[in-house]
């Protein structure tokens, strides 16, 4: 059984300086992983690198085992929700379409099967009432929970996430996070770039620390410790120590 | 007769050149429109003077290659480091210059009007006809600027969801495996050639008009891309009639006329559109102060 996803001697850079330096490591199936790191960390980068949308300098990606040109249609992919302009003249069922497009080859129109199938990932991230809203008049957790159902369209086994927690509202946190466990409890793999180190313990079960460099990967409660943290976000990191579980002040 | 054709020629301009524009408009890059339609010129005038005719065709080609030109040189400019409307500026008004230069270099060899290149000059076109085994088959523009106006219709219906997805989230598209900078870059050469066959009608300035005024209007008045599509065809179907019927009025410039009235409608939906209209939105403000 091929791993969902392994990297070797990834590195990117803009200029001269690298984002991304010799980053490996290889991924299990069926986990909720959070890439933690503080800004400039190449969280996004890695990402987008790992899905060719940037160019790396060297390094080779392996999605089940072979090329992500084979794959593509086994792994769904959120950007982040400013990476589009709201503006555009479209409703949520609409986008949530999109999703459906990498199954549909060149030439082929999305049809009834595909706007039924919208239909219920929408339903899944309780959006049934806003299907024929224009996304502009949606709130920034519709906007959010809109691109999750995309995702659901795509009907991927590997997820990548870029920040979907980022400026939504409580019951979206709750409503993303609970599709995330349904997701691993259908032995999908979901990797999501993450901010709030206060909510990591509670929502992912294995971390990936990033800073440039890899620092470390695997379960949480072995990586989501004082040194590690130290390490990673270097000295703009503040910790309140209560004994037995850190409160920590984020670097944000 | 005469009527006729000159609407239908600055109907299929209209309709040619806002398919496109609902595009650039969503893509934020209205202004490239606007870069292309003028640095084609030098392409325009190369081509004549290579094959010594006017002929459309090797035009088109002509100009196409300089538009790709134009916007890969505005692309590199901006990716070393120059502000993005600059080195727009940089670009569409040198190349402008160098087929100014170029016009005016071989006047005599160059059955090209610099008048007419720059403003159009589409009450004339009826005339220039097209023939086939000695049979008049209609103006030539018409034929053109159809052909043209086919074009866009095929290659945007084909690519329909293509260019949407890739317009809307470019970087969902590219991980699909949906080749965007491909589609970018088809996208720019049917707005060359658009151009290219709207120019002796409308002019290479007023042609940005037609690109830009009838698909900027339509998005104040729908929420939906293929109404939005549809709309800007019709408005510069209207614009066509009204602006050739004003034009008929004062004796005034038709492509001029024209493109005012494309402007004059931008404006009535800016007020009135029922949707993102600037009085509809004051109306709905002041409504809420009263309920509170």
């Amino acid at each position: 059984m091929a791993f969902p996803l392994t990297v070797k001697n990834l590195t990117v850079a803009y200029q001269k300086k690298p984002v991304l330096e010799d980053i490996s490591f290889r991924v299990p199936e069926g986990k909720l992983i959070g890439i933690i790191g503080p800004n400039g960390a190449g969280k996004s980068t890695l990402i987008k690198a790992i899905l060719e949308l940037i160019p790396s300098i060297t390094g080779k990606v392996e999605i089940f085992g072979d090329s992500y040109k084979n794959t593509r249609k086994r792994v769904g992919y959120v950007p982040q929700r400013e990476s589009v302009d709201w503006d555009f003249p479209t409703d949520a069922l609409d986008v949530v379409m999109m999703g459906r497009y990498g199954h549909l080859g060149w030439f082929k129109r999305p049809d009834k099967k595909d706007k039924e199938y919208a239909l219920e990932c929408l339903d899944q991230v309780g959006m049934s009432k806003y299907v024929h809203r224009q996304i502009s008049q949606l709130s920034g957790g519709q906007q959010q929970r809109v691109f999750l159902a995309r995702a659901l369209a795509q009907d991927a086994q590997l997820y990548f996430m870029d920040e979907p927690f980022v400026g939504v509202d409580a019951a979206t946190e709750k409503a993303i996070i609970a599709l995330l466990i349904k997701l691993k409890s259908q032995g999908k793999t979901v990797l999501v770039v993450h901010h709030d180190l206060n909510t990591v313990k509670e929502y992912f079960d294995w971390i990936m620390l990033l800073n440039v460099k890899l620092v470390g990967i695997g379960p949480t409660e072995e990586l989501f410790t004082r040194d590690y943290l130290q390490k990673t976000y270097g000295g703009s990191l503040t910790m309140l120590d209560s004994n037995t579980s850190p409160i920590i002040v984020s670097p944000r | 007769m005469n009527h006729f054709w000159i609407i239908l020629i600055g109907a299929l301009v209209g309709s040619s050149c806002s398919i496109l524009g609902c595009f650039l408009v969503l893509r934020k890059m209205s202004m490239i429109g606007d870069a292309i339609s003028h640095s084609v010129l030098p392409g325009i005038v190369i081509a004549f003077l290579i094959s010594g005719s006017r002929e459309s065709l090797v035009m088109m080609f002509g100009a196409a290659a300089i538009g790709l030109v134009t916007v890969f040189l505005i692309q590199m400019f901006q990716n070393s480091g120059v502000q993005a409307d600059a080195s727009i500026g940089v670009v569409f008004t040198a190349l402008f210059a160098v087929g100014v230069v170029l016009i005016s270099l071989y006047t005599r060899q160059v059955d090209l009007d610099l008048d007419c290149v720059l403003y159009g000059e589409i009450a004339y076109a009826p005339w220039d006809t097209l023939h086939i085994g000695g049979q008049s088959i209609g103006p030539k523009a018409v034929w053109g600027v159809g052909a043209s106006f086919l074009l866009n219709i095929l290659v945007i219906g084909l690519f329909y969801k293509q260019f949407k997805i890739s317009t809307f989230d470019p970087a969902l598209a590219a991980s699909l495996g949906i080749p965007v900078v491909f589609f970018h870059y088809l996208l720019m050469s049917l707005v060359s050639i658009s151009t290219v066959a709207s120019f002796e009608s409308v002019g290479a300035i007023l042609v940005v008009g037609m690109i830009i005024v009838p698909a900027a209007t339509a998005y104040l008045l729908t929420d939906k891309l293929s109404r939005m599509i549809i709309i800007s065809i019709v408005l510069s179907i209207v614009s066509s009639l009204l602006g050739y019927y004003v034009a008929y009025l004062l004796d005034a410039s038709i492509g001029g006329t024209m493109v005012a009235v494309t402007g004059v409608l931008f404006i009535v939906a800016l007020f009135f559109s029922p949707k993102h209209g600037v009085l509809i939105k004051k109306w709905s403000r002041k409504k809420v102060l009263q309920q509170n």
